[in-house]
């Protein structure tokens, strides 16, 4: 699957114009609010019409204004899981969820409602009226309703930002289900870091309807100036490591990759298996020589990579462990008075109870694991 | 038990009248139904050049004097009337002094409630979930049919009870337009009308008044039930 985006829109007094590809299995659209992100969705969706542009996604041109070419949203095959849910509120959950497979055409029908409701574990929820669910579970049908719609590729709106932090804990698994178990790509609209660092494979990030940046998640949330600035403490190193091995005495696990171990505090994941880390730039402490007598468990030795220059009373160091890119945000003064600069050799210390549970989160499996027809 | 007896000792007249009504307001209800959906969506959600025109065509039999819509009614669908004649030659539809005629004033003058309620509810519909629709795979028909159309029947419920009450009280275009011939366009209003109009019928015009207040009253109730029914199927709350 790959989308290609190259549209200009205008809405009253906002512009966007926005060029960007991606190849992701979930490509997080990020920006603060009124930066074009659900502008964006919608005109991939077919709810809207560019002023100008063209988008193609998997090679099929969805519009293109230099050749007048449009297909409407019902032709376009893509499903659209909003802010709002949007259920149907005289059909039942069972029937929201059949109401797109009956437009499928049935040579592209995948997946089944069994499958699904087991993914998202709605099927207790099946005989019910939209009205009698909690948000969560409205965005949860919303989810099995877009995907029973077999479309190429799913479009998500910021589905938790109606959510309290309760609720969003517990549909960001089912979105991580849907990422890894299910072959169709998305595109996720959100304004928080820590969902898009869980979540995202890809991520392109819009500010007042412009790219700022687009690529893999784990290198544009290193660079925190790209982020706005609310949500810069949010972000920071996103890495994929292996759970090597576990303490039960303690309650702590190890988390093994090319950066050496990590000790993390109260992990449910088997060993083996993959998790997705965070370790937020402003967690992470730096030091010139290796500091004994102190409580933080991982110490990890580097090279400072660059020291991020400004007037702001923040320093934002990069820091290179064993080729893994670590970033620490720290003051400007305590940068100053250690004396950073590239090519330094420091320790990065990062606290293990920093770990919890919005910052480890299953992997994304690889494409080439879950995708090996090719389709999708 | 003996009042009642008197109130159904209905001459065959007075019988003819109160079948007649009912048929009446019944075919001005179903005719006019899609039409009245047509418009009230095109009032609704269309965009066009003469949009006000048409809203107060569709309203005007509310504020004439119904005698003005009968006449007009007679100008237009009379025999020599430029659409009665053309109905009557090509199609063998007459409508001046039959019941169809009566039907057809009934609906005109019922037109506007209908439109009303109809059009109330698609403006109360969340248009985001046609767009929802639209997005998983359905066309805009399919999206009328299976998400517009079921959210707005409240309101398409209480249009037609609208329109068939309006129809069954209608008076003063019908008899201007298809006259008061008892079995042929003697509905129960001029049938109240003529025997108020004669010494003695005061007994009669009492009992076909009854009879209206027990219909009309049965169309409402009939209404509320079947719009809590549908309600509730929307929202359950």
């Amino acid at each position: 699957m790959s989308l290609s985006i190259d549209i200009r829109h205008r809405l009253g007094a906002f512009t966007l114009d926005a060029a960007f590809e991606t190849s992701g299995r979930l490509t997080a659209l990020f920006g603060p609010s009124g930066s074009g992100k659900t502008t964006l969705v919608n005109l991939i969706g077919g709810l809207l019409r560019p002023d100008a542009g063209r988008i193609a996604a998997e090679g099929r041109v969805l519009v293109d204004t230099a050749t007048s070419a449009f297909v409407p949203k019902h032709k376009r095959r893509i499903g659209y899981v909003f802010q709002d849910a949007r259920l149907f509120p005289h059909l039942t959950v069972a029937q929201n969820l059949h109401y797109g497979r009956f437009f499928a055409p049935p040579s592209e029908r995948h997946g089944d409602l069994d499958g699904v409701v087991d993914l998202l574990g709605i099927g207790h929820l099946l005989d019910r009226r939209p009205n009698a669910l909690s948000g969560g579970e409205k965005q949860r049908v919303a989810m099995g309703r877009a995907l029973l719609a077999s479309p190429r590729l799913i479009l998500m709106d910021e589905p938790l930002a109606s959510l309290d932090d309760r609720r969003k804990a517990e549909i960001m698994p089912y979105i991580e289900r849907l990422r890894d178990e299910t072959k169709v790509p998305i595109v996720y609209v959100s304004h928080s870091v820590a969902e898009v660092a869980r979540l995202a494979t890809e991520m392109v990030v819009l500010d007042a309807g412009r790219v700022v940046a687009s690529g893999p998640t784990a290198k544009i949330l290193q660079r925190l100036d790209l982020l706005p600035e609310e949500e810069q403490g949010e972000s920071g190193a996103i890495l994929d490591m292996r759970v090597a091995s576990r303490d039960p005495a303690f309650g702590m696990a190890t988390l093994a990759s090319a950066l050496g171990e990590i000790q993390v505090a109260g992990l449910d994941a088997e060993v083996g298996s993959h998790v997705r880390l965070r370790i937020r730039a402003r967690d992470v402490l730096v030091a010139t020589e290796r500091p004994r007598g102190l409580s933080a468990l991982n110490i990890l030795p580097g090279t400072v990579l660059a020291v991020g220059a400004g007037d702001g009373p923040f320093a934002d160091v990069q820091i290179d462990c064993n080729g893994q890119t670590v970033t620490a945000r720290i003051t400007r003064q305590s940068s100053h008075l250690l004396g950073l600069a590239p090519g330094l050799a420091v320790f990065a210390v990062v606290k293990s109870v920093t770990f919890d549970r919005t910052n480890t989160a299953r992997a994304a499996t690889s494409r080439a694991a879950t995708n090996t027809d090719g389709v999708g | 038990m003996q009042s009642l007896q008197w109130l159904l000792d209905l001459t065959p007249d007075e019988w003819n009248a109160v079948r007649l009504s009912i048929r009446v307001a019944t075919v001005a209800m179903i005719f006019s139904l899609p039409p009245g959906i047509l418009i009230a969506l095109l009032l609704a959600r269309g965009k066009f050049w003469g949009k006000s025109v048409l809203n107060g065509l569709v309203h005007l039999p509310l504020i004439l004097p119904p005698v003005v819509t009968g006449y007009l009614l007679l100008l237009t669908f009379g025999r020599r009337g430029p659409a009665g004649a053309f109905l009557d030659q090509y199609f063998g539809i007459v409508f001046s002094f039959r019941w169809t005629g009566a039907a057809l004033a009934c609906g005109i003058m019922a037109f506007p409630l209908l439109v009303r309620a109809i059009r109330l509810s698609i403006e109360a519909v969340d248009r985001r979930l046609e767009a929802a629709a639209g997005t998983l795979g359905a066309s805009p028909a399919w999206v009328f049919a299976t998400i517009t159309l079921p959210l707005i029947l409240p309101g398409i419920t209480t249009g037609m009870i609208l329109c068939f009450a309006k129809a069954m009280g209608e008076f003063g275009a019908t008899i201007t337009f298809v006259s008061n011939i008892p079995g042929e366009t003697q509905t129960l209003p001029s049938a109240i009308y003529t025997y108020t109009q004669v010494p003695g019928g005061d007994a009669g015009a009492l009992r076909l008044t009854i009879i209206s207040i027990v219909i009309a009253m049965a169309a409402l109730v009939a209404s509320e039930v079947l719009a809590r029914r549908v309600g509730r199927r929307i929202d359950p709350a």
